[in-house]
């Protein structure tokens, strides 16, 4: 038994890895036709049909392209700084339910790699390590434009991780757990005694402040100011080339992907669907209905982060840190009062 | 130890913090073109910067010295690039004034259609570049396709695209052919609308508007003093514009606002632009409907190259052919100044002929040259993504700052 739970959840992880990693990859093909669409363009359409293969040939271009250190650099770190992005990045993904239980003979096999109890925690610890990659490859380039990439980008996530830590607290008073899967489990189907079962109901402001957070923590327009190429030149990144570069490139779709699942797991019912017990279908189907449920509504979260990449621009430094501390902070606090308040006042 | 920049200025404040030097260009991407400015930073605040002027020289005014009239055309494309045919015809006009030739209304009329054209595509490229340095890439490719049919109307009447060397002296080479009036007309009737999508792109954006007010302000008392003109000017406030302070090329047949800023903010400098594309619109209108019948090029001999069929027919027009393409004409002795209003500014050319076949000597007052003086006193106290917007929003072109 205790080999074919170890194997059940090799598989498991192997999976979710290399989808992970295929969906960061073509996160930026559909990056740039979704830009090609908002822009009146045609976009990449060269590389196999409707320009398919265009993310292997970046990843082919990546690896032969010429691997330049700056001589100044601090070496280690240099080459350490992407590294820790991209581990960083793909480490969340553990703890994220991808859908239900599978009956495989008489076993119920769980697609989720690892149901921590304290799952939600542990995603936040690992986030708030992705800004070391960012800060370490910045320093280390020795380059003022990448200095300040990383100065920008540090303060900007621990500014963010603070709401967004805040706007959570109100979401698990409500779940009582921080077990993603028990989260998801308790939002189960669409519509339940009386009302909504989807977090995002029930809490629409904290997720708001959680959907703003959650594009500053990925360093997204209107937050990419690590990485400002009309300001910094690259950012954070200027003085990387090759497969470094593409590391930290990736490691920014890798999180965009995690944090749309993220999102979804938390607010939008993960792999629940509406009517999912109506159906009259067997549990296998209504789970692997529920993967590509979930998938649909992460992908709709990707295009919704590009959608607003392509559309607004970016904030000033002082801009971004007074809604970070003077808008977002706050409204989150408040957003726990009343959270608690609202529980009371269902209590008596 | 401590050190010191290369322009002298001590690097460490009075409570021992150093100041961050950052070179600024000279080849960075929101520069446009080759600038180099040496910031003094604290943190992400500028306290001081050093614009360096002369980076790219390139010295027309003395390459001019050594050309016939005609060939210094092209040297002007190479001023502005974002609106060659300002600066064309304001040279063409300035021979013409040496000369004393009348123009014919039609040219004038068609001068006026290309010069706001030009204009129109120089305000765009400038507000679009301010939403890209933004972080706001859409607006700049909607609008460039509007840019891409000027230019295309370019083409037709020129060849040319960016450095077009449009027209003559004396008028133009060709008539609007009935291609250029079918591009014209389809652009007149889409672009408002299109224009106005893309203004409200930009102006009901509240990050973008929260990005551009009140960065990068000049008074008008400063503003005069550095002797700004164009849309920088009138954004300080001052209502003052070449078209109707003195007026050339028929610019006083036509009804047109300038529009003013009160400021002189980026915001300012921005709406201003955006004002004036849509007076422009209005200038093109008014000109393409009463367009006067007649020649589309003025009795200039000296200039004019005679119709090719006159050339080998005539013994006079074969030897005014001659003498043009061979630039042996001769010009009469003086000391010229004439401005037209360029895309960004007042675009002046002063000009002494001692009756030799080239000039004597040529000076271009370009708009640019000034701005990017009052650059350091603008972006003093800034933050470093306001010197960028201030940057775009003054539209400093490299070509015509260093001449």
């Amino acid at each position: 038994m205790e080999w074919i739970f170890l194997l059940d959840k090799t598989i498991i992880a192997f999976i979710a890895f290399s989808i992970t990693l295929l969906i960061a990859t073509y996160s930026t093909y559909a990056e740039r036709k979704i830009a090609a669409f908002l822009q009146d363009r045609v976009g990449p359409d060269r590389a196999g049909p409707f320009g398919m293969f265009q993310p292997l040939a970046d990843a082919g271009k990546f690896f032969f392209k010429e691997e330049i250190i700056p001589a100044t650099s601090n070496k280690f770190l240099f080459i350490i700084g992407p590294g820790i992005a991209m581990t960083t990045a793909l480490m969340t993904s553990v703890v994220i339910p991808w859908g239900g239980t599978l009956e495989i003979g008489d076993r119920l096999v769980s697609l989720q790699v690892s149901d921590l109890n304290i799952g939600v925690l542990y995603v936040f610890g690992v986030v708030s390590l992705g800004v070391y990659g960012i800060m370490i490859g910045g320093w280390a380039s020795n380059n003022k434009f990448s200095l300040l990439g990383a100065i920008r980008a540090s303060s900007q996530m621990i500014s963010y991780e603070l709401g967004m830590g805040l706007s959570l607290i109100s979401l698990i008073m409500l779940t009582g757990t921080l077990s993603m899967s028990e989260i998801v489990e308790q939002q189960h189907g669409f519509w339940a005694d009386g009302y909504f079962s989807w977090y995002f109901f029930k809490q629409p402001i904290g997720f708001l402040i959680f959907i703003v957070c959650a594009f500053a923590e990925c360093n997204r327009t209107p937050f990419d100011l690590a990485e400002c190429e009309a300001e910094l030149v690259g950012g954070y990144h200027t003085e990387y080339s090759s497969m470094k570069l593409g590391f930290y490139m990736f490691a920014e779709y890798i999180n965009m992907f995690i944090s749309s699942a993220f999102m979804a797991s938390l607010y939008f019912g993960g792999y629940n669907f509406p009517f999912m017990d109506d159906l009259g279908l067997s549990q296998n189907w209504i789970t692997i209905i529920g993967v590509i449920v979930f998938f649909l509504k992460i992908f709709a979260f990707i295009f919704f982060f590009m959608w607003i990449r392509w559309t607004i621009p970016r904030f000033r430094y002082d801009q971004l840190m007074r809604l970070g501390w003077q808008v977002m902070m706050p409204a989150a606090l408040l957003h726990i009062f009343a959270t608690g308040a609202v529980i009371l006042f269902n209590q008596h | 130890m401590q050190e010191q920049s290369i322009f002298g200025e001590e690097h460490v404040m009075q409570d021992e913090r150093q100041l961050n030097t950052l070179n600024l260009g000279p080849t960075h991407p929101s520069t446009h073109g080759v600038f180099q400015n040496v910031l003094q930073m604290d943190g992400e605040i500028i306290v001081s910067s050093e614009p360096t002027i002369g980076y790219i020289h390139r010295a027309f005014e003395k390459l001019a010295e050594r050309r016939p009239y005609y060939q210094v055309t092209p040297i002007t494309d190479r001023l502005n690039y974002c609106s060659s045919p300002i600066n064309n015809i304001g040279w063409h006009m300035t021979v013409e004034k040496l000369l004393q030739v009348e123009t014919p209304k039609r040219v004038d009329y068609m001068r006026v259609i290309i010069m706001e054209l030009a204009r129109i595509a120089d305000h765009l490229v400038c507000n679009m570049v301010l939403g890209v340095d933004s972080g706001a890439l859409t607006g700049f490719t909607y609008m460039f396709q509007e840019r891409e049919r000027i230019y295309d109307m370019y083409e037709e009447l020129c060849g040319a695209r960016l450095t077009t060397n449009i027209g003559r002296i004396g008028g133009f080479e060709r008539d609007f052919t009935p291609g250029f009036r079918k591009k014209l007309e389809e652009f007149l009737a889409g672009f408002p609308k299109r224009f106005d999508e893309f203004d409200r792109l930009l102006t009901r954006n509240r990050i973008f508007m929260d990005r551009i007010k009140g960065v990068g302000p000049i008074s008008a008392e400063r503003a005069i003093s550095y002797s700004f003109a164009g849309p920088n000017l009138r954004a300080a406030g001052v209502d003052y514009d070449v078209r109707v302070m003195n007026p050339y090329s028929s610019y006083q047949d036509f009804d047109f606002m300038v529009p003013i800023g009160t400021a002189g903010d980026t915001f300012d400098r921005f709406a201003v632009r955006q004002s004036e594309i849509r007076e422009s619109l209005k200038i093109i209108n008014q000109a393409y409907s009463n367009l006067p019948e007649g020649n589309f090029f003025a009795d200039c001999p000296e200039f004019y190259l005679p119709k090719k069929q006159d050339v080998y027919n005539s013994m006079e027009a074969l030897i005014w052919h001659f003498k043009i393409v061979m630039g042996e004409v001769d010009m009469p002795a003086g000391e010229i100044y004439h401005a037209v209003e360029g895309a960004n500014g007042e675009l002046g050319y002063y000009l002494i002929s001692d009756g030799g076949r080239q000039p004597y000597r040529l000076h271009f007052r370009r708009p640019c040259f000034i701005y990017y003086q009052a650059y350091a006193e603008m972006i003093k106290g800034q933050m470093l993504s306001d010197a960028i917007m201030t940057m775009s929003s003054m539209n400093v072109i490299a070509g015509e700052l260093d001449a």
